[in-house]
C-alpha cells in the first residue's frame, strides 16, 4: 500500500516513512513541537483563530464545515470549562487516512490538539477513536505518556502557564458516533443517538459545555498553518479549499494508498490512472465513489477527459463531493445494483434507530433490493426505491439518512441499466454473484 | 432496586440484579480506577470499563459482570443493558475464544471478501453469527472496519488481518487451532 504525496512536497505524511516515526524523539528532531513553541511564546488565542480561518482549512471528517467559523463559535465569556475532542471514529466505507496518521505520527494529532485547546481555552480533550482501532489507542497513549514525561502535556507546558490535558477514549462499534452529537453521547456514556441541533457543541456539547469536535486530519493540519502562516497554507489548495488532502485510495487500482494531494490537484483521471496506476488485470474504470461511501456514485464516462478538479467545489461541479476522501474504485466487474444493495446494508446495520424515516426507511429499502436479487423485481421498483429515499433524505434526525440516500438516488441515475437488468432478471440464474470479481454480468 | 419487564422481554440474559457480582484482582481494580480518573462524570468510563469487564469474564458481560458495573459507575442495571445492546463491541452473549469477524463493506468486497467468508464458513463449519460447539471460534460479518486499502481484511479479538486470501484463512485457522496465534483480546 502507498503512502505518500503526490504534486506537492508532502507535508502531514512527511514524517510517515522515517524509522520509528511514532516517537518523541523522532517528532521531534523533524520540526515537532516548533509550532505549540511559537503559540505558546507569543501567540494569543485569537491570532491563533486568525490563521485558521486564514487559512481556509475546511473539516476533513465529510462534512467540510470551515474549521476557523467553528473555532470561533466557542463564547468567550463562558465559566463553564471547555473542551477539544478529536474525532478519531474513522468509520466511513472506504476511508482510512487517520489510522496511518495516528499510526505513523501521533505527535502531531497531539501537538494540533494542544494547539486548538490553548486557543479555545480547553483544559481537558479527549480522542474518541472507534473501538476497532485498539491498537491505535495503545499507539496515542504511549504517544501522550511519552508527551507528558518531557513536559509536553500536564501542567506548566514548555514552562508556560498553560496547563492541559488529553486523554484517549474508545467506542464500541457504532458508525453513527462519527456524528459529532451522537460522539458527545457516547463520550458522557449513553447510546450513540445524535442530539437535536442546535444548541450547537459549540455552545452546549460535552457535559453542557462549549465543546469543538474536529476530525484527526482537520487537527494534524494545525501545526503547519501555525509554522507556515494560515495564507501560505491556503495557497497550496484553492482559494475556497485550502492546503493539502489526504485521499484514501482502495478498491480496483493497481496501487491503492493514502495519497496527500493539494486542493485542486488537476485533474481526477491523471491521479487515479498514472498516481495510482491504473486498474488492474486490463479491465475499465466503470465508477468511481471519491468521498467515503455517502457521496454521490460517478461514472467513468463523467470522469475520463472531463478535467475533474479534486477539491470541493471541483467535485460538486462534477457531480460528486468530497466528503472524507475515501476513494473507492470499481472496474467494469462490479455491478451497481449490487455495489448499491451492499452499501444500503451498511446503513441498515448502522442506523441508530433514534428517528422513523431512518431507521424504518433503510430498512424497507434492503427488503427491496432483496426482493428484487431474489428474482421478484418489479418494473415500477427503481420509482418505488426513489420513492422511499425521498421519505428519508432531509427528513431524518440526522444526516445518516442523507448519506443513505444519495448513493441510491445517483446509482439510479447513473446506472438505470444496471438496475433495469436487475430487476428484470433477479440473480437471472446466470450465476452472477454481484460484486464479486470474476465474471461479468453475462444478461 | 427492583425493575419490571415484560414477558417478551427481548434481552439474552435474565435482566434481573443477580446474587452475584463479580471480583476483580487489585490490578484490574487499578485499571478501572485509572479510566475513571479520566472523566468528570462516572459514567463516561461505560464503555471503556465494558471491554475490561468483557475480557475479564470470559469474552462477555455476563450478569455479575453487568451487576459489578452498574455497582461500580453508579447507575441502574437497565443503564448497562441500554448502553451495551448498543454498541456492536460489547458482547451481551457468550463468544468463541478466536472471534473471526471479516469485513463485508464496498471495498472488500469488491475484492473477495465473500470468499474469506465462505472458506472461514467452510474450515470451522459454521456459519456467519455462530460460535462452534467446542466455543473455540465465532464467525460474524462486520461493516467497515478501515482497512480499504488493504482489503479484504478480518480482525480477530483486537488483531487485524490484512490482503487476505483464503491460503491465508487456513492457516490463520490452523495457527489459532495450534495456540500459535494470541486471540487479540485485550
Amino acid at each position: 500500500m502507498f503512502i505518500g504525496a503526490i504534486g506537492c512536497e508532502p507535508l502531514q505524511l512527511r514524517r510517515v516513512q522515517l524509522e520509528n516515526s511514532h516517537t518523541l524523539d523522532v517528532y521531534q528532531r523533524n520540526g515537532g513541537y516548533e509550532a505549540l513553541r511559537r503559540v505558546l511564546n507569543g501567540m494569543a488565542p485569537d491570532e491563533v483563530i486568525a490563521e485558521v480561518k486564514k487559512s481556509a482549512l475546511r473539516g476533513r471528517g465529510g462534512a467540510g464545515f470551515p474549521t476557523g467559523m467553528k473555532w470561533g463559535f466557542v463564547p468567550k465569556d463562558s465559566p463553564k470549562p471547555k473542551y477539544v475532542v478529536c474525532n478519531a471514529d474513522e468509520s466511513e466505507p472506504g476511508t482510512f487516512k487517520d489510522r496511518y496518521l495516528m499510526e505513523r505520527d501521533p505527535h502531531l494529532l497531539i501537538e494540533g490538539m494542544l494547539i486548538a485547546a490553548y486557543a479555545l481555552g480547553a483544559r481537558t480533550n479527549y480522542i474518541y477513536t472507534r473501538g476497532e482501532y485498539r491498537y491505535l489507542i495503545e499507539i496515542m497513549d504511549r504517544a501522550l505518556d511519552e508527551a507528558r514525561a518531557a513536559g509536553l502535556l500536564g501542567e506548566k507546558i514548555l514552562g508556560t502557564d498553560f496547563n492541559c490535558e488529553i486523554y484517549t477514549h474508545s467506542g464500541a462499534g457504532a458508525y453513527i458516533c462519527g456524528e459529532e452529537t451522537a460522539l458527545l453521547n457516547s463520550l458522557e456514556g449513553l447510546r450513540g443517538h445524535p442530539r437535536m441541533k442546535p444548541p450547537f457543541p459549540a455552545v452546549a456539547g460535552l457535559y453542557g459545555c462549549p465543546t469543538v469536535v474536529n476530525n484527526v486530519e482537520t487537527l494534524t493540519s494545525v501545526p503547519d498553518i501555525i509554522l507556515m502562516g494560515g495564507e501560505a497554507w491556503q495557497r497550496l489548495g484553492t482559494e475556497k479549499s485550502g492546503g493539502t488532502k489526504l485521499w484514501s485510495v482502495s478498491g480496483h487500482v493497481n496501487r491503492p494508498g493514502v495519497y496527500e494531494l493539494p486542493m485542486g490537484y488537476d485533474d481526477m483521471e491523471k491521479f487515479i490512472m498514472e498516481d495510482c496506476q491504473g486498474i488492474p488485470n486490463g479491465r475499465q474504470l466503470k465508477a468511481v465513489i471519491p468521498g467515503g461511501s455517502s457521496v454521490y456514485i460517478m461514472p467513468a464516462s463523467d470522469i475520463i477527459g472531463k478535467d475533474v478538479k479534486m477539491d470541493y467545489e471541483g467535485l460538486v461541479a462534477a457531480g460528486s463531493m468530497v466528503g472524507s476522501g475515501g476513494f473507492i474504485v470499481m472496474d467494469d466487474t462490479v455491478d451497481v445494483f449490487e455495489s448499491t444493495k451492499n452499501l444500503t446494508e451498511f446503513y441498515k446495520h448502522e442506523s441508530c434507530g433514534w428517528c422513523t424515516p431512518c431507521r424504518e426507511g433503510t430498512d424497507w429499502l434492503v427488503k427491496v433490493f432483496k426482493r428484487i436479487e431474489s428474482g421478484g423485481g418489479r418494473p415500477e421498483d427503481a420509482q418505488l426505491l426513489l420513492d422511499l429515499v425521498d421519505n428519508i433524505e432531509g427528513k431524518s434526525f440526522c444526516p445518516l439518512g442523507d448519506a443513505a440516500s444519495w448513493p441510491i438516488q445517483s446509482a439510479i441515475k447513473k446506472f438505470p441499466e444496471d438496475f433495469r437488468r436487475r430487476v428484470a432478471n433477479g440473480n437471472g440464474g446466470n450465476g452472477h454473484d454481484g460484486a464479486v470479481r470474476d465474471g461479468l454480468p453475462t444478461a | 432496586m427492583s425493575q419490571q419487564f415484560t414477558p417478551n422481554n427481548p434481552l439474552p440474559q435474565e435482566a434481573k440484579v443477580p446474587e452475584e457480582m463479580a471480583v476483580f484482582s487489585p490490578e484490574v481494580e487499578a485499571e478501572i480506577d485509572g479510566h475513571l480518573a479520566k472523566y468528570p462524570v462516572p459514567r463516561s468510563a461505560i464503555l471503556p470499563l465494558m471491554f475490561i469487564v468483557q475480557r475479564e469474564r470470559g469474552g462477555w458481560l455476563d450478569p455479575p459482570g453487568v451487576a459489578y458495573l452498574a455497582d461500580r459507575l453508579g447507575v441502574r442495571i437497565t443503564d448497562i443493558w441500554e448502553v451495551a445492546t448498543f454498541y456492536s463491541m460489547i458482547n451481551t452473549e457468550p463468544v468463541g475464544r478466536f472471534h473471526l469477524q471479516v469485513c463485508k463493506t464496498l471495498s472488500c468486497k469488491i475484492l473477495g471478501a465473500g470468499k474469506i467468508t465462505a472458506r472461514c464458513s467452510e474450515r470451522l463449519g459454521i456459519k456467519p453469527g455462530q460460535t462452534t460447539e467446542d466455543r473455540m471460534f465465532s464467525l460474524s460479518e462486520v461493516e467497515c472496519l478501515g482497512s480499504c486499502g488493504t482489503a479484504p481484511m478480518m480482525q480477530i479479538g483486537f488483531d487485524y488481518y490484512e490482503n487476505l486470501t483464503p491460503e491465508k484463512v487456513d492457516d490463520i485457522i490452523d495457527k489459532c487451532r495450534a495456540g500459535q496465534l494470541p486471540n487479540g483480546v485485550r
